[in-house]
């Protein structure tokens, strides 16, 4: 299990890496550093030198992946993409190209994004769940025709319909909760609530269709005929037996996105203006602040590593059967 | 005649899908789940209304340049169609059947007075004398007389049909999918024919902003949403085959390396890598403005990218499955034989590795049509989606959003873009769903 574990995250290393170089040649390929000096000095006419003052400011005045004029190792090791990726990894996100400190800044926004998606999930998870256990129960029924039915049309509409939808008529019109925006403390609770009643209402087709088909495949195995032979009622069957053994697989699906409800949802958070990561992501694409954009892909496809490394140990945990090697 | 990148590919896009269809058909053992698929009426109903939508499309991407304009504009044989919507715009917003604008504004009369009203609308009910006695009874009377047509028209072909004794012909009218199929198309052939001879004198659905016809925005649109549900099909499948088979079919560093490119891939948020690229192409535009001097071939551009960014972080699911498969298919009796045999790897993989993970291919194709239909909405949203003067769903929602918050309610641009992008969506969801049902094994065992 130890040796595994290391060995994972060592594999992780080159991965990142592959990450890093992927997305540093996808925007230095976009802008040069002279460009982008230009777009944050703001001005029309700047002057080569306050240009070159920004680029050492900002440690862009070294080349960019190869650097002929050093010896030896120092080829590699005196350019832009090694200097802003060592500290990459070692957590230390340094300076945004705007000139504020990105690791405290994400240390603040995780918050809030955690406070929208962590609730979200929970919610999420119950009503799909108690939703397929009934489609499940009557199934075979006109119950469960209706039941699909609204499963396939709520899947058809556009997660876009139902945040506008929910904001024209339970802000707007019913007026029960504002229509955007965010506070400190428990104050952000009324904020909150709207987006999360969204997202779960968005999610539900294809939540209760998943989880549906989940349930279907273990009511035909053959302990669930053994446990109808003893003489259980069928609610017995379903939630003593059924739901028991379909967690293993609920469980590990929910581990796996755990990590990633830190990054927060990109149009959720940006609709409502709640102050996240997910906004905070999507202000620095619009503003194309390279240092941001790169923490964050560098944050999230280290969260990505960590949910996978966190499937597989779940597994072993909820599964004996399953043995890592 | 005016080619444009994405109507080559569309044209492409085509013929291999009729080949494969032709493929289908000729296999015996694929014929048994189509014949499953035509015995289903939902299925039938669902492809029919998706082969509406496909025809819409394709009279969307036969370009040519516009005589009338000095040739400078390119216009496709769909405008042709609707070059009343085209050429009717307004000044600005105007409600569904209205005669009058949405605002009021001041009118200098003949007489040299000016007071403040609503003023008439250009095109839309112009032919009214008295639109507040008129409209009502105007429109009624046109919708009955275009719906009769239409209808009668579909009654026609139905007759005609019905009087063809051909005994497969009678056996596929009486069947439930025969009779599903005909509603469908009786439906859109009598709506098409209603809404076409109203919107010579009204807006159906209104005017948006800048006073262009809602209903031709989203008539528009269906182009964008087709384009990105089955081009970036187009990029994603030899990725994912290719990749898929040979990680499970020769293991070792070969599967190393693909299952380290494909976890690279998924490990980067999709999001910013769409964006990056985007970014890319906009910058690359901007650099080299001699080979993009119409707006037109820049739109389609972005587009065909798009397209292709989407396609590059979405063949990782398909290539995963593949693999799986793969690595089972290989430890089968058919396969060992083969080897004994002394056949070639290329060969085992083409003839029987291959031919047994189609259906898998078949159903991820399906599922994923409606799910990126959706993304370009929301990918628009964030700005990095189509091009903004490309007619699509998404930048009609986004231009729509703030209208919401108006007095009264801007409500006909959002309406338009939610039904008929409800209409296609449900439509590839429900037709996805018999393919699965039809083609994966286990479902077919259990009954």
């Amino acid at each position: 299990m130890f040796t595994y574990i290391t060995r994972r995250l060592l594999y992780a290393i080159p991965l990142l890496i592959a990450v890093n170089i992927l997305t540093f040649v996808l925007f230095f390929v976009v802008n040069s550093p002279d460009d982008m000096a230009r777009m944050q000095l703001g001005q029309k006419h700047v002057t080569e030198q306050a240009v070159q003052n920004w680029k050492r400011q900002h440690g862009y005045d070294l080349p960019l992946l190869w650097n002929d004029a050093e010896e030896g190792g120092k080829h590699l090791t005196e350019t832009v993409f090694f200097q802003k990726s060592v500290h990459l990894f070692l957590f230390d996100f340094g300076i945004s190209d705007s000139g504020r400190n990105i690791g405290t800044d994400i240390r603040q926004r995780m918050w809030p994004s955690l406070a929208l998606a962590l609730p979200s999930l929970l919610v999420g998870l119950l009503v799909n769940i108690t939703l397929a256990l009934l489609m499940v129960l009557f199934r075979n029924s006109y119950l469960e025709l209706a039941g699909s039915v609204a499963c396939v049309g709520l899947m058809s509409v556009s997660s876009l319909f139902y945040i506008i939808g929910g904001q024209f008529f339970i802000g707007k019109l019913l007026k029960l909760v504002p229509i955007s925006g965010y506070d400190s403390g428990f104050a952000a609770i009324k904020f909150l609530v709207l987006p999360v009643i969204i997202s779960v209402v968005a999610g539900i087709g294809a939540g209760v269709r998943w989880y549906r088909a989940l349930f279907l495949e273990e009511v035909e195995k053959d302990y669930v005929r053994t446990a109808r032979a003893k003489g259980l009622s069928e609610t017995q069957v379903l939630f003593k037996h059924v739901l028991k053994n379909a967690m293993i697989p609920i469980l590990t699906g929910v581990v796996v996105v755990l990590p990633l409800l830190f990054m927060g949802s990109l149009i959720m958070e940006s609709f409502f203006s709640i102050p996240g990561l997910g906004s905070y992501t999507i202000d620095a694409i619009n503003r194309q602040d390279f240092a941001i954009v790169r923490s964050m892909v560098f944050l999230g496809s280290v969260l990505y590593i960590v949910g996978l490394l966190l499937t597989d140990i779940s597994y072993t945990l909820v599964d004996p059967r399953v043995r890592l090697s | 005649m005016l080619v444009l990148w994405t109507d080559a590919l569309i044209y492409l896009l085509v013929l291999a899908s009729l080949l494969l269809a032709w493929y289908l058909n000729s296999q015996p053992h694929m014929r048994r789940p189509l014949q499953k698929i035509a015995e289903n009426p939902v299925a039938t109903a669902s492809f029919t209304l998706l082969l509406c939508f496909v025809l819409i499309g394709l009279a969307d991407s036969i370009h040519f340049k516009d005589s009338q304009n000095n040739g400078n504009e390119a216009i496709s044989v769909l405008d042709v169609a609707c070059h009343a919507m085209r050429d009717h715009t307004e000044k600005t917003y105007s409600a569904p059947f209205a005669a009058h604008a949405y605002a009021k504004e001041t009118i200098v009369l003949a007489d040299g007075t000016a007071h403040w009203d609503y003023p008439r609308l250009q095109y839309g009910g112009a032919h009214l004398a008295d639109p507040e006695r008129e409209l009502t009874a105007d429109v009624l009377n046109k919708t009955l007389g275009g719906f009769s047509k239409g209808a009668g028209l579909m009654l026609m072909i139905l007759l005609l049909a019905w009087a063809d004794k051909r005994e497969r012909h009678q056996r596929f009218i009486r069947s439930a999918s025969g009779k599903a199929t005909w509603i469908v198309l009786f439906i859109v052939v009598s709506l098409t024919y209603t809404l076409f001879s109203l919107s010579q004198y009204y807006h159906v659905l209104g005017t948006d902003k800048v006073g262009e016809d809602v209903l031709y925005q989203s008539l528009k649109s269906i182009r964008t949403g087709l384009v990105i549900g089955s081009l970036t099909t187009l990029v994603m499948l030899p990725l994912a085959i290719v990749f898929g088979i040979m990680a499970g079919f020769f293991k070792g560093w070969i599967d190393d390396v693909i299952q380290f490119v494909y976890t690279t891939l998924n490990s980067i948020p999709g999001v910013l890598l769409i964006a990056a690229s985007i970014l890319m192409v906009q910058v690359y535009m901007t650099n080299h403005p001699d080979d993009f001097n119409n707006l037109l071939v820049r739109a389609d551009m972005r587009l065909l990218f798009l397209c292709l960014i989407l396609g590059v972080t979405s063949w990782t699911g398909l290539c995963r499955l593949l693999r799986a498969e793969t690595l089972k298919l290989r430890e089968m009796e058919y396969v060992q034989a083969a080897h004994a045999l002394g056949v070639k790897p290329a060969m085992i993989l083409f003839r029987h590795i291959l031919p047994n993970v189609m259906h898998i291919v078949l159903i991820s194709v399906v599922l994923d049509f409606s799910s990126l239909v959706l993304a370009e909405a929301v990918l628009s949203y964030i700005n990095i989606g189509v091009d903004p003067t490309t007619h699509s769903w998404g930048n009609m929602i986004n231009g729509a959003r703030l209208e919401m918050a108006r007095e009264p309610v801007v409500w006909w641009s959002l309406t338009a873009a939610f039904v008929s992008m409800f209409a296609l969506v449900l439509a590839a969801n429900l037709f996805a769903d018999s393919v699965r049902d039809a083609f994966d094994p286990r479902r077919t065992e259990r009954g």
